[in-house]
């Protein structure tokens, strides 16, 4: 086993060798431009990015041509909400969204608001899943786009997207869906789930970064996105610029392989999580689950340590690779809003890890992350004055901190 | 993020981490922060009843790796040292000592904090003259 290890597949994900070898031809003697039409370059050129187009939509149940080719899901998300807030700007104006979306989703809705839009950000179950009455009451004659992510990238929990997206339906609504984490991971299918609008990006499925897609519904409804730059008319002139043509076949191969591999690869990464899961729950007091583990990506797990503080924590297990809610780890110095908005209070936010498992951990990987995060939990706590006080039998809700 | 050599040398080899009986009238403990905002401090001081020297020092702490360096290191300075010479302790000098970035300056405030609420609370259990509400940390 080689350290570090990694478990933060929810950030990205190696590209899979198989991927690569698909790519490297691409890069050098099929360098064509898929938009030269009078030439075998580009005539082989589009052909791989017709077999790539293919390769997508068989894996989400869509037909080739509802691929649109972006940069990745940061652009897919942008397009898609801006796209339909401009086309559909004469049918009303209104977007509900979710607060746990991702920043590329609740930015753009924020950047509309400034423009004239309005904008519904839905509330969150404590189990992670929005409420479908509170959803059904937000609608209004003026919502054009219900934009709810498939599964968090932090908690993994999974939405009941087809009920949303037959809610968005019976009111006459697109519904857009951020399907970053679920594609490749969980079976997804646009049909069955009501979806009209599908963000989707390479690297979370062992696919290059610089790469995604959105999927725009061609029938029942037919959706219509204004494009949000200007240029050649590429991507049935939803999406300008010149195809990247060997990320795009990563992307279509990535897609193959877990569309392939998907109920082998989900029961493995079950397995393994549930394995970790069972051993840190055995072995240590006082943690927590944040998110409901009935509707989960089957990698995901997101645990909150109470009384060790996350950064501190992951000083500690500087041979692992994971991420953490709290505050110290990240850039605005706040704690995950993601947990916030399931009411997590801020004392557990800062002491949550999220572990996002892969294709390409192990179970003897499992064992050795769990052995080192007891040892260091256990350490942490000892040098805890919260996990002593909380012995003692004091409640911390009931302390006055003297903090400003 | 990469750690000072000093702050990983603390964060791996605590020193003086425990309790001490805050009920005994020579100990001072000053309790700082809050868990909403991922650092809680815990210093206490044992004062020499005849030197008015500290002959001991404690910590437990909640909070990111330089929150526990600092606090360790506070420990570590205030042996020896008298009352006053303790609250001479400012942050910058922690700063400087474990090299901290400037995102994590407020674990060395905490620190200093911790030392001036401990020792504050020493002095209210002793009488002295200082007024109970310097002990309270900002």
């Amino acid at each position: 086993m080689k350290t570090p290890i990694y478990f933060d597949n929810h950030a990205t994900t190696p590209v899979d060798p198989r991927v690569l070898q698909a790519m490297l031809p691409y890069f050098t003697e099929k360098f064509g431009n898929a938009a030269s039409r009078n030439h075998s370059f580009g005539w082989e050129a589009e052909e791989a990015v017709d077999k790539a187009r293919k390769q997508i939509a068989d894996l989400i149940g869509a037909t080739a041509k509802e691929i649109i080719f972006t940069s990745g899901a940061t652009e897919s998300n942008n397009l898609a909400i801006k796209g339909v807030a401009e086309m559909y700007a004469e049918k009303g104006n209104h977007i509900i969204t979710a607060a746990t979306e991702h920043k590329a989703v609740l930015d753009t809705c924020k950047k509309l608001e400034k423009h004239g839009a309005k904008v519904t950000y839905l509330p969150m179950l404590s189990n992670g899943l929005i409420d479908l009455d509170v959803l059904r009451k937000a609608i209004t004659d003026k919502t054009i786009l219900i934009s709810i992510m498939y599964a968090n990238n932090e908690i993994g929990v999974i939405q009941n997207v087809a009920e949303i997206g037959k809610i968005a339906h019976e009111r006459g609504v697109l519904f857009h869906t951020d399907g970053v984490q679920a594609c490749g991971k969980v079976p997804v299918n646009v049909l069955r789930d009501n979806i009209d609008l599908m963000s989707i990006t390479a690297h979370k499925i062992y696919g290059p970064k610089g790469v995604g897609a959105l999927y725009v519904r061609r029938r029942n409804p037919r959706v219509q996105i204004t494009a949000q730059m200007d240029g050649g008319g590429h991507e049935r002139g939803m999406r300008s610029g010149t195809l990247n043509v060997p990320s795009i076949v990563g992307l279509g191969e990535a897609c193959a392989i877990c569309q392939a591999e998907m109920p082998e690869e989900s029961r493995r990464m079950s397995y393994l999580r549930d394995k970790l899961k069972a051993k840190l729950e055995s072995e240590l007091d006082e943690v927590f689950i944040n998110g409901t583990m009935e509707h989960r990506l089957p990698n995901n797990l997101n645990m909150s340590f109470a009384y060790v503080e996350g950064e501190s924590l992951l000083m500690g297990i500087n041979d692992i690779a994971v991420s953490s809610g709290s505050a110290c780890t990240s850039a605005t110095l706040e704690p995950s809003y993601v947990l916030k908005a399931l009411g997590v209070g801020d004392d557990l936010a800062h002491t949550s890890i999220r572990f996002g498992l892969g294709r390409f951990n192990t179970e003897e990987e499992v064992d050795y992350v769990a052995a080192r995060i007891i040892e260091v939990v256990r350490r942490l706590r000892e040098l805890s004055p919260l996990y002593e006080m909380a012995k003692e039998g004091v409640d911390l809700s009931t302390v006055q901190w003297a903090a400003e | 993020m990469a750690y000072s050599d000093k702050v990983l040398d603390h964060y791996s080899h605590p020193r003086n981490v425990g309790s001490m009986d805050k009920n005994d009238p020579n100990v001072g403990t000053g309790m700082v922060g809050a868990p909403e905002c991922g650092d809680v401090m815990k210093l206490q001081v044992k004062v020499d009843e005849a030197t008015g020297i500290i002959a001991d020092a404690k910590f437990k702490t909640f909070g990111c790796g330089s929150a526990i360096a600092s606090s360790s290191l506070a420990t570590e300075w205030l042996k020896g040292k008298t009352v006053d010479e303790a609250l001479a302790i400012k942050n910058t000098d922690i700063v400087n000592e474990l090299s901290l970035p400037p995102v994590k300056i407020h674990c060395s405030v905490l620190a200093e904090d911790a030392i001036k609420a401990a020792i504050g609370d020493y002095k209210k259990k002793q009488g002295a003259h200082k007024p109970a509400g310097e002990t309270v940390a900002s």
